[in-house]
Formats: C-alpha cells, sequence, structure tokens
C-alpha cells in the first residue's frame, strides 16, 4: 500500500524562531526522513513554500480561472496530487487547466521548497 | 498622446528621486520616463527577480542623479542606466547567500553587457513588453498587479500610487513586496505568452489599464494616473501594433478623457453628456483617440473596447447631443451586447434607444432590466429621465429618488437632488 502523509500547521512558525531552535528543529526533520529512507518507506516527500505562493486553477461556468491564493473551500477535500518539473508557473498552470480533476475541484499550484546544502 | 508633458507628479518633493537635484539636470525626467521600465524589464528578465531590478534601476537613477550634472548627460542615456544598473544588480547579488539560483542570476547579468562594450553603442533588447505581462500574470491579485503596472512599468513612487488607490502608504509598500515576493517564489516567469495563450492574458493586461484610467477618471484630483494609464495603452499599442483591442482601449480612453474639462460642473456634480460644453473637449485628444479606432477597425476584429470607442466617437463627431447619431449608437450598443452580454450594457443601450426612438420605446427595455439591475442607481436615474421627458413628473421623482437612496458618489448625488429639486419645484438650497 502507499499512504500519503499530509502535514497542516500554522505557517511561519520555524521562520519566528530564533537560528539555533530553528537548526534543531530542521535536524528533527532530516532524522526522521533519514529514518524512513533507511527503513525503505519513503518513496518522495518535500515542503512546500507558504500559501503566500500559492496559485489556485478551476473552471467556472465553463471558463478556466486562474487566480492568486491557496484554496480554500471547506467541503472539498484533498484528493491527489502531481508533482512536476518544468520551468515556470506559467507550465505549471498549463498542465493545471488539462487535469480532469478542474472541471468539478481545484486544483492547487505551490512550489517545492529548495533546501540549499 | 501627451508624451512630452511634465510629469509634476515626479518631481514633487518628498519622492524618491531628490527633486531638486533632478529640475537642476536637464534631460532626466526624460530618460527617466522612456527608460525606466526598459532598464527594470531588462534586469528582471536576466534575474527573474522584480524585487531585485526595481532597487537596482533605482540606484542607477539616483547615480545618474550625481554624475550627469557634473560629468554631463551620456550620449547613449539607456545604455548607461542599464549597464550602472546591471553592475548595481550584481553587487546586491554579491551580499546575498550563495545560491544555484544566485549564480545563474550572476551569469546572466554578465552576460548582458560584456565588459569592453562601447556604452555608447549598446543595443538595448525590449523586453517591456515581457514585464507588462508578468506585472499582470492571472496568479497575481487584481490590487497586486495594479500596484506592479504602475512601479515598475509607469516608474510610480510607492507614496503616489497609495495616494491614488487611497490607502496608507505602509500598505502600498507591503502590497507591492508580497507581489513581487510572489512572482520569485512561486516562479511566475517573466516572458511574452505564446499565441495560444495571448488573448486570454492581453484581455488581463487592458482589464488592468482600464482600471488604472477608471480610478483617475472618476476622481479629479487623481486625473494622472488617467494620464499614466493613457501612456501605458499607448506603449502597449507600440508594442503588439497588430492586436485591434489594444487600439480599441487605446481609443477609448482618449475619447472618453477628451471630456476631462467638462464632466464636472464647477459645483461637482456630474454634467450629463448633452449638458457638457463640448467646445472644450480636447480636440487633440480627440483626433489621436479616432485615428487609433481608425488602426483598430482596419484590423477587422472588432471586441468590446473597439465597439466602446466607436460609440464614444460618434458622441465625439457630434456638435450637440440632438445633432448625434443615435441610431448608430443604438446599433453598436447592440454589437457590444453581442460580445459582453451584461446588463449594463443592455442599460446603455435603452437609454440611446429612448433618444432614437422616444421614451415610450425604451421604457419596456428598463423593465426588462428590472431583476439584474434593481439596485443600480443608474436604472433608476435613466428611468427618471425617460418619465420626465414623458411629462410624469410624479413617477419621475420616485423613480429619481429611488436613484439618489442607491448612488454611491457625492457627485452622483449632487446631480439627482438637482433633477428632483427641479421637478419638485422646491428651491435647491432646502434639498
Amino acid at each position: 500500500m502507499h499512504y500519503m502523509l499530509l502535514i497542516y500547521a500554522a505557517e511561519g512558525g520555524l521562520g519566528d524562531m530564533p537560528p539555533e531552535a530553528q537548526e534543531a528543529e530542521m535536524a528533527k526533520w532530516r532524522g526522521y526522513s533519514e529514518e524512513m529512507r533507511t527503513a525503505g518507506v519513503m518513496v518522495a516527500g518535500d515542503a512546500l513554500q507558504p500559501t503566500a505562493t500559492a496559485t489556485s486553477v478551476r473552471m467556472t461556468d465553463g471558463q478556466m480561472l486562474v487566480t492568486d491564493g491557496p484554496f480554500a473551500e471547506t467541503k472539498e477535500a484533498l484528493g491527489g496530487y502531481y508533482l512536476l518539473n518544468v520551468d515556470s508557473l506559467d507550465d505549471a498552470i498549463a498542465w493545471a487547466k488539462k487535469c480532469p480533476g478542474v472541471g468539478y475541484g481545484t486544483i492547487e499550484l505551490r512550489p517545492v521548497m529548495v533546501f540549499e546544502p | 498622446m501627451p508624451r512630452g508633458r511634465v510629469r509634476h507628479d515626479r518631481t514633487a518633493p518628498g519622492h524618491g528621486l531628490r527633486a531638486l537635484t533632478r529640475q537642476r539636470t536637464p534631460g532626466f525626467d526624460e530618460v527617466f520616463r522612456q527608460e525606466w521600465a526598459r532598464a527594470v524589464a531588462i534586469i528582471a528578465r536576466a534575474t527573474g527577480d522584480l524585487g531585485l531590478a526595481e532597487d537596482a534601476v533605482q540606484d542607477a537613477f539616483a547615480i545618474a542623479l550625481t554624475r550627469w550634472p557634473r560629468d554631463g548627460t551620456p550620449q547613449n542615456p539607456a545604455g548607461w542606466i542599464v549597464t550602472v544598473a546591471r553592475n548595481r544588480a550584481l553587487d546586491l547579488l554579491r551580499r546575498a547567500r550563495v545560491q544555484t539560483r544566485v549564480l545563474e542570476q550572476r551569469a546572466r547579468l554578465d552576460a548582458l553587457v560584456a565588459d569592453d562594450d562601447e556604452v555608447d553603442e549598446m543595443v538595448i533588447p525590449d523586453e517591456r513588453l515581457a514585464l507588462i505581462f508578468t506585472c499582470c500574470h492571472p496568479a497575481l491579485s487584481l490590487d497586486a498587479q495594479v500596484a506592479l503596472t504602475l512601479r515598475l512599468v509607469g516608474g510610480l513612487e510607492t507614496p503616489e500610487i497609495a495616494r491614488a488607490f487611497i490607502v496608507p502608504e505602509a500598505t502600498m509598500a507591503q502590497r507591492l513586496v508580497r507581489a513581487k515576493r510572489k512572482v520569485r517564489d512561486a516562479g511566475i516567469p517573466i516572458r511574452t505568452p505564446d499565441a495560444d495563450e495571448l488573448p486570454e492574458r492581453l484581455n488581463a493586461v487592458l482589464a488592468v489599464l482600464y482600471l488604472i484610467f477608471n480610478q483617475g477618471y472618476s476622481t479629479p484630483a487623481r486625473a494622472d494616473l488617467a494620464d499614466e494609464a493613457i501612456q501605458l495603452t499607448a506603449l502597449l499599442a507600440d508594442l503588439l501594433p497588430a492586436q485591434a483591442e489594444v487600439l480599441g482601449l487605446q481609443a477609448l480612453l482618449l475619447l472618453q478623457h477628451s471630456r476631462r474639462a467638462t464632466r464636472i460642473g464647477l459645483d461637482g456634480r456630474l454634467m450629463l453628456l448633452e449638458e457638457q460644453d463640448r467646445s472644450a473637449w480636447d480636440r487633440h485628444a480627440i483626433a489621436t483617440g479616432l485615428d487609433a479606432l481608425g488602426r483598430a477597425a482596419a484590423l477587422d476584429a472588432s471586441g468590446p473596447y473597439q465597439l466602446q470607442a466607436a460609440i464614444a466617437a460618434v458622441h465625439a463627431r457630434a456638435s450637440g447631443s440632438a445633432e448625434t447619431d443615435w441610431r448608430a449608437i443604438v446599433a453598436l450598443y447592440g454589437m457590444l451586447h453581442a460580445v459582453l452580454p451584461s446588463p449594463v450594457v443592455g442599460l446603455n443601450r435603452a437609454a440611446a434607444v429612448s433618444l432614437a426612438d422616444g421614451p415610450q420605446a425604451a421604457l419596456p427595455l428598463l423593465a426588462a432590466l428590472e431583476a439584474d439591475l434593481g439596485d443600480y442607481h443608474l436604472l433608476h436615474s435613466a428611468r427618471g429621465d425617460m418619465l420626465r421627458r414623458l411629462g410624469r413628473d410624479q413617477d419621475a421623482l420616485v423613480a429619481y429618488r429611488r436613484a439618489l437612496e442607491l448612488a454611491p458618489s457625492d457627485g452622483e448625488r449632487r446631480f439627482l437632488e438637482r433633477r428632483i429639486s427641479a421637478l419638485s419645484g422646491e428651491p435647491d438650497e432646502l434639498i
């Protein structure tokens, strides 16, 4: 079986910590990833950039609508994900517009965080 | 096009680049107006970072203000600004933490100007179109699109934009910072859309420009914004000469703007088209607008902006309300309604019908719009006008009073109060 762990948390928590606490927190995450990798259970995992970078694509009255901001409806639930490797948000939007789910739901696009060594 | 006009707004005291030095630097404002967006666009394209581009170009112009009065204005000011801005951007990047991204940005900036290039012979590529499309990207909120366009393409200072949109300066600064950060972090590319996305993306740009214009047009104190929108639209028309709707919007803005001196009466109330002193309409703006409209029409692809401009052109050509070709206007509103089926277009069409065929013919059209526009003051105000013209004063008063309850601005309320007092025989002062 494949399972996806979805991590929800208040934004900006890490950034508000002093550097040492931040580093300690990051070390916990790295350790956790490493443990899962060693156990051979981790397929993929990423941190996302904050919701301020989010863009939503949905269909309204047959019109494709691209808007600033994250997905905000509460009665609809996360139903799946694709991880894309493309050059820019425009390419990601073009793929999102082709997604069958865009006809009845919203596709939220968030860039993946890149951690430099 | 008021291209050569003096930009009092940018030389006002208290604004970014020191006003006094500017005034004593011949040619500076001209170079700033022409080269600001071009330089921002080039640095932004090379780095993918609007904030960095803005800071680097701002610094380059500040350096110009200290050097040019001393050393003379360079032969190729555009090349000078881009070269200095590029060097500033490299300086700023040197302070940034070294990341893959920063190394790529440096490499692209390095490639922009080779060290042995003669600044005087530099040919500056035009990346402004890409910058405009990025500022008006749909992944940004409309507020952010407007603010970014005015700051990065128009070169307006943050306090000016804040005043124009009646928000605190800190709010506008924050809005700009967030927008630039979103462009950078979300990976919004600085590029001109491909042909298949162009119509949709161009519509978004035109909507931003029209919004900027209307913000200036609706408030006389902010008329600078209307000028700014006209300049930005002219720039877009230069960059996309085969797009009929860009020319259509340019024509529409110029024709509306030609009436700016007569739209508001001395007492601050809105003047109807029929009451305006047409001799005070700006003939130069009308001629430029009609020229743009002619070029739009020649492209044989009519759209909402071009049709609205065509309607404005019928008014511009007529010497008065009685001489206006109302049937042509009814026909144009019909075409506009076909491409833009909004009830407000229907309302304008009904008003034109009342002038072409009489109020009796138009009243049923208004009744049909009641469901959509029942809370819209202009529907009731139009009904009041039609009933008044039919001599049904009591019914007209009811309609005007309803309009007064719903009217959003002082100018419109004052206009309606006059109408009501004229019909009810009460002197103005008591209203």
